[in-house]
């Protein structure tokens, strides 16, 4: 049995109702990002998009617990809220959706999502999934050898966990003891096949045993609980106690891309059952019961970041297209540069 | 300049270079306490310690993904698949990240990773300890595949690909490891990558090899001189991605006639690619058929010493080919 991770207020976390609210506003963005990218998919103007929402609880309670500029990301196509948390600005995303020059994952060269920046310690990331994970673990490896206090983050998705580099990636850092933090953002899907049909186990963390490091249970649902689970791992990792397999229930309500119909393998009676859960909804009625904000202070902040995201829309749509003279450039290292 | 076989220069060229730059260290299967099974890192446990010489889980698609993550975060790993046939769990590591970080991150991320595979055959290795495979890795943008064929090359080829700020696949013939002789230079020397080697100058046609098959080539040349007085040019591919074109082109605008010998399956083969820069580049300039020698495309040599011998290209076969063409 993997440890469940209970819930906790957020005085006994250390965070102070401005974190709270920088907490939220962060996912309250990457809601509206989403939303905004769907429509501009429906538009035509954004020809492929991955939704987040319903993983905004996990990704930001998870994240919360690294120090941007200093600890390194590994995060999957999923994790708009996780570079959110890292630094990029719904600008820059924007620039990635419509595959602009001064995109700062990839300059248009990559799908959306494929997040990247060195500036922030994102590591690029590509289509093939679980292929950061051995990453991690040796980007941990060089981050202790080089005598650094970094604690490596890795996200991935329940289908991840199949994958060979997922096993290989995690054995090494148990082996080593590394100071990474492996988070499992369970939606119970890997597009259309359910966690019945991609492990016999009920919990992804109870693997952890296997690496001889802890493994954790939390509701993803619940932005605090995860900060919890994921503060006490960062915290091991830094302190030299290795690595944490942090598991996060969640789901996600819209199909897997926007090129996925997710009619065809669940019924909208789940997805309407799920939303009754949403991340946003659970942490807006605590913020407003601890008296940290109210429901009026709450749609002005929502308010706030959809000027935000508008503003980023229609700027990030101006910019410049990538020219197709740079096409074989960065194939190699450019010593004139 | 130090008489050397090709193992003894690459262990020297790996050992000076881990003297020099704290950031190298080595990992892979067994490169620790037994010092590679080829005895490369013979002695580099007890020198630097299990921090830069890792043993690691038997897991190729791991060590090359995990020497990734070190890349990129400030170390310059030379990770060790320990036979090239075994290389195939990590052709998603290889192909879809070492070679593709620069491009799909702008030129964000690079990764000056060494990926050391000992290949080939002649060494009774049969289906699983005797595949050349540059053919695959060569297709590669964002890849350089290197192909040493002497001691002295392979330590200034090595050399070059560590300070490389990309990541290099070097390819180590078994059979020349401690066949091959040659004087290697004392002083730290590179090779450039990315550029062949005239290893015998001659004037009726042009031989293109690499790894042992330019050693047959070599010894068939000397034997057309000698019997036949007429002289092949030899041309050491030595880096097969990036190809130097010039090179290869210029030989054989010289002597007007090439062939290319390679121990690969011939279909689809490295010399497929070079026989197909000839025939675009310097068609006019040819006065004989393009002729390729290759291994038979059957799926490998057989551990049966007649199996083995049947599918490898040898010096007699090579030298019959070549004075087949010399004559043409």
């Amino acid at each position: 049995m993997a440890t469940r991770v209970s819930p906790a207020a957020h005085e006994e976390l250390g965070l102070s109702p401005d974190d709270l609210v920088r907490m939220y506003r962060i996912m309250v963005t990457a809601r509206l990002c989403d939303e905004a990218a769907f429509r501009l998919n429906r538009q035509g103007k954004a020809p492929f998009v991955i939704p987040v929402s319903g993983h905004e609880g996990c990704q930001v309670g998870t994240a919360w617990a690294f120090r941007a500029g200093q600890d390194i990301w590994l995060p999957y196509y999923r994790d708009l809220a996780v570079v959110l948390v890292a630094g990029m600005t719904p600008y820059e995303v924007f620039l990635g959706i419509f595959a602009k020059a001064d995109d700062p994952c990839s300059g248009g060269r990559q799908m959306p999502a494929h997040w990247g920046s060195r500036r922030l310690g994102i590591i690029t990331g590509s289509s093939p999934i679980a292929t950061q994970v051995p990453h991690a673990a040796g980007i941990a490896y060089a981050a202790r050898y080089r005598r650094e206090d970094a604690v490596v983050g890795c996200w991935f998705g329940d289908g991840a966990t199949s994958e060979g580099d997922w096993h290989e990636g995690l054995n090494f850092a148990g082996i080593h003891r590394l100071p990474a933090v492996f988070i499992c953002e369970n939606n119970r899907y890997a597009i259309s096949v359910p966690q019945s049909k991609q492990m016999a186990v009920e919990d992804v963390a109870v693997r952890a045993e296997g690496y001889g490091f802890p493994g954790v249970v939390v509701d993803g649902t619940d932005v605090l609980a995860c900060y919890r689970a994921a503060r006490e791992a960062v915290g091991r990792a830094r302190a030299g106690e290795g690595p944490t397999l942090i598991e996060c229930k969640t789901y996600r309500f819209h199909a897997h891309t926007s090129d996925d119909d997710d009619r065809t393998y669940r019924s909208r009676e789940e997805v309407e059952e799920a939303k009754h859960r949403d991340p946003l909804l659970r942490f807006a009625a605590y913020l407003e019961e601890q008296g940290v904000l109210d429901g009026p202070g709450a749609e002005r902040l929502r308010g706030e970041v959809r000027a935000t995201v508008e503003e980023a829309i229609d700027r990030a749509w101006q910019a410049p297209d990538p020219d197709p003279a740079t096409l074989g450039r960065h194939v190699f290292a450019e010593d004139d540069r | 300049m130090t008489e050397k076989n090709v193992v003894t220069a690459i262990r020297d060229t790996l050992l000076e270079e881990m003297r020099g730059d704290e950031r190298i260290v080595v990992l892979g299967e067994d490169v620790g306490a037994r010092g590679g099974v080829f005895r490369v890192t013979q002695g580099f446990l007890e020198e630097f310690g299990d921090r830069r010489v890792i043993d690691t889980p038997l897991a190729e698609s791991g060590i090359v993904g995990v020497a990734i993550g070190m890349a990129m975060h400030g170390l310059l790993p030379v990770a060790e698949i320990q036979f090239a046939d075994f290389i195939h769990p990590a052709f998603d590591q290889i192909v879809s990240e070492a070679a593709r970080i620069r491009y799909r991150s702008n030129g964000d991320f690079g990764v000056p990773l060494v990926i050391r595979a000992p290949y080939g055959g002649g060494v009774h290795g049969a289906l699983y300890h005797s595949q050349s495979i540059e053919a695959f890795y060569g297709h590669v943008p964002g890849l350089k595949v290197v192909a040493p064929a002497t001691p002295a090359d392979a330590a200034g080829l090595l050399r070059a690909a560590i300070r490389d700020p990309d990541p290099v696949l070097f390819l180590e013939h078994k059979k020349t490891y401690r066949l091959i002789t040659g004087e290697v230079p004392d002083e730290p020397h590179q090779v450039p990558i990315g550029r062949a080697d005239v290893k015998r100058e001659g004037a009726d046609l042009t031989v293109v090899a690499y790894g042992l098959m330019l050693h047959h080539c070599l010894e068939a040349a000397e034997r057309l001189e000698r019997e036949e007085g007429m002289s092949a040019e030899v041309v050491d591919v030595r880096t097969i991605a990036p190809l130097d074109r010039e090179t290869i082109l210029a030989s054989v605008r010289k002597t007007g006639k090439a062939m290319v010998v390679y121990e690969d399956n011939r279909t689809y083969g490295a010399g497929a690619e070079i026989v197909a820069t000839i025939a675009e580049e310097a068609m006019f300039d040819l006065d004989g058929p393009l002729v390729r020698v290759g291994g038979p495309d059957v799926p490998a040599m057989g551990f049966a010493a007649p199996l083995e011998h049947a599918f490898l290209p040898d010096p007699d076969r090579v030298y019959e080919r070549m004075r087949e063409l010399a004559r043409f």
